[in-house]
């Protein structure tokens, strides 16, 4: 079992057991499938989303994140800090160390 | 016309369990009667093209078949996020191993009690508690998402904690708290599976503190009783807008129990490609929208939040399909409903009538 902890620089978020991002042809986008959920991910959720791979860590998703949108880094950063503890919270996404 | 996010695939009716509140016809649909792997494969390929995510396989006991990896393949094949939803009977580490090589996604085990003897005695079935607890720690093990899914009736309501308890330790991540539903077996023991109303107040008020106890480790979803509610549930997200059932011989259903609903035509898949079948079948027709409605639901404004309620209910207790859900207050037949619920306060035996065996 992964050492649970909150949503902060140094932990890698990975996708939970039985989530996965899919692209839904039918409806032209991005989603994240999950027991009996269904959750639109387009543009920076997938972006983020994508990058949850357990070897990224949150300051990598958001160092990549800052350069694809030329984007202040403390913004960013912001954004995915609340993305991802809104999903931990779900139990769609794990934090490891 | 809103497009179906799920699929609820009957592999097969037939299960070695005997569960008395099973929502499966009392006939049930025969072996010979069902449909093979590349039919399924190919339903699972329509699915997908209309709009269908999540497939979910289930019976009766899906291991019957003996395709079950096959099937599984083509359901991850066509794209679809797959969902087994299983009794554990059938299924070693083996044959369960194969199943998540095909690409399973998620399994959901139901588990009927806390201890052994209680369990075995709701399943019928001798020695099933072991073995789902055994199977359970195989899926986590294989690192495969499990879902508890237990059904709460009088013989287990007081065991809620300590089935979310069990779950929690079993490393489920979520766990459904299904408070019965009466259709097929489930209403043909309504009686020996009715809690009080006690009973069912003091289950629902322990659940947010559950959820709070538990919110690092498991998710909690609740499937809240019926005959003590005042408001009637958006059964399957409203009637042909969400999801629709594929029957073991491939009659294509907008939920599970509307067979019982007299005067309805199912359409087939041996015959009709499912995007049809969805757009066009007059089961499917009969209740989409808001048309259809009697008062007090044609100008009731949460007539688009529940569509009415469940059209089966209605023809169970009010004795028309038509009528609202008499789980709502507003229905002249809601006293009806709570009328009976109440006889079984509460010393009726807890006898059950099995599906596939003599009443007892
Ligand atoms: S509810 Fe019980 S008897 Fe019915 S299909 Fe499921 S496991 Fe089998
Ligand atoms: S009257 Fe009909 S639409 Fe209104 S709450 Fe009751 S069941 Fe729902």
């Amino acid at each position: 079992m992964a050492v649970e902890r909150g949503t902060q620089d140094d932990s890698h978020p990975r996708l939970a057991p039985g989530v996965r991002l899919h692209f839904d042809k039918a409806r032209d986008g991005w989603v994240l499938l999950a027991p009996e959920r269904v959750i639109e991910a387009e543009g920076p959720a997938h972006e983020i989303l994508r990058r949850c791979d357990g070897k990224r860590s949150v300051a990598d998703i958001v160092d990549e994140l800052a350069t694809l949108y030329v984007e202040d880094r403390a913004v960013i950063e912001g954004d995915v800090v609340a993305m991802l503890a809104e999903l931990v919270a779900k139990r769609l996404i794990l934090n490891g160390p | 016309m809103t497009q179906p996010l799920g699929l609820l695939a009957e592999l097969t009716h037939r299960c070695p369990l005997a569960c008395p509140y099973c929502s499966n016809p009392l006939v049930l649909e025969s072996r010979t009667d069902e449909l093979d792997t590349a039919t399924w494969s190919r339903v699972f390929q329509e699915a997908a093209a209309m709009g269908v995510l999540q497939v979910h396989l289930s019976g009766g006991e899906p291991a019957a078949r003996r395709d079950l990896r096959e099937i599984v393949a083509a359901a991850r094949d066509a794209g679809l996020y797959t969902n087994l939803i299983t009794s554990a009977i059938g299924l070693d580490a083996v044959r369960l191993a194969g199943l998540q090589k095909a690409g399973l996604d998620h399994v959901q085990l139901s588990i009927q009690d806390i201890d052994a003897g209680s369990a075995d005695r709701i399943a019928g079935y001798g020695g099933a508690h072991v073995r789902k607890l055994a199977f359970a720690r195989h899926v986590v093990q294989l690192g495969l998402a499990l879902t508890v899914n237990t059904v709460i009736h009088r013989a287990n309501i007081g065991n809620t904690p300590a089935l979310v308890a069990l779950a929690a330790e079993l490393g489920a991540g979520r766990i459904e708290v299904a408070h019965a539903q009466y259709h097929g077996w489930a209403l043909r023991n309504r009686d020996a599976l009715m809690p009080t109303a006690e009973q069912v107040f003091r289950a629902m008020e322990q659940v947010e503190p559950l959820r709070a106890a538990y919110s690092d480790r498991l998710v909690i979803d609740l499937v809240v009783p019926d005959y003590y509610a005042s408001q009637p549930k958006p059964c399957m997200g409203g009637w042909a807008r969400r999801s629709l059932n594929v029957t073991p011989a491939g009659r294509v259903l907008p939920c599970h129990a509307a067979e019982t609903i007299p005067g309805l035509e199912f359409w087939s898949v041996r015959d009709r490609d499912l995007a049809e079948i969805w757009s066009q079948s007059p089961a499917f027709q009969a209740f989409r929208g808001t048309e259809w409605m009697r008062e007090p639901c044609r100008s009731c404004d949460r007539r688009e939040i529940d569509f009415g309620g469940c059209r089966c209910q209605a023809l169970a207790i009010a004795g028309d399909a038509r009528e609202a859900d008499p789980a709502c207050a507003l229905s002249p037949y809601h006293a009806r409903m709570q009328d009976l619920a109440r006889p079984v306060q509460h010393d009726a035996p807890l006898t059950y009538a099995y599906r596939g065996r003599p009443a007892a």
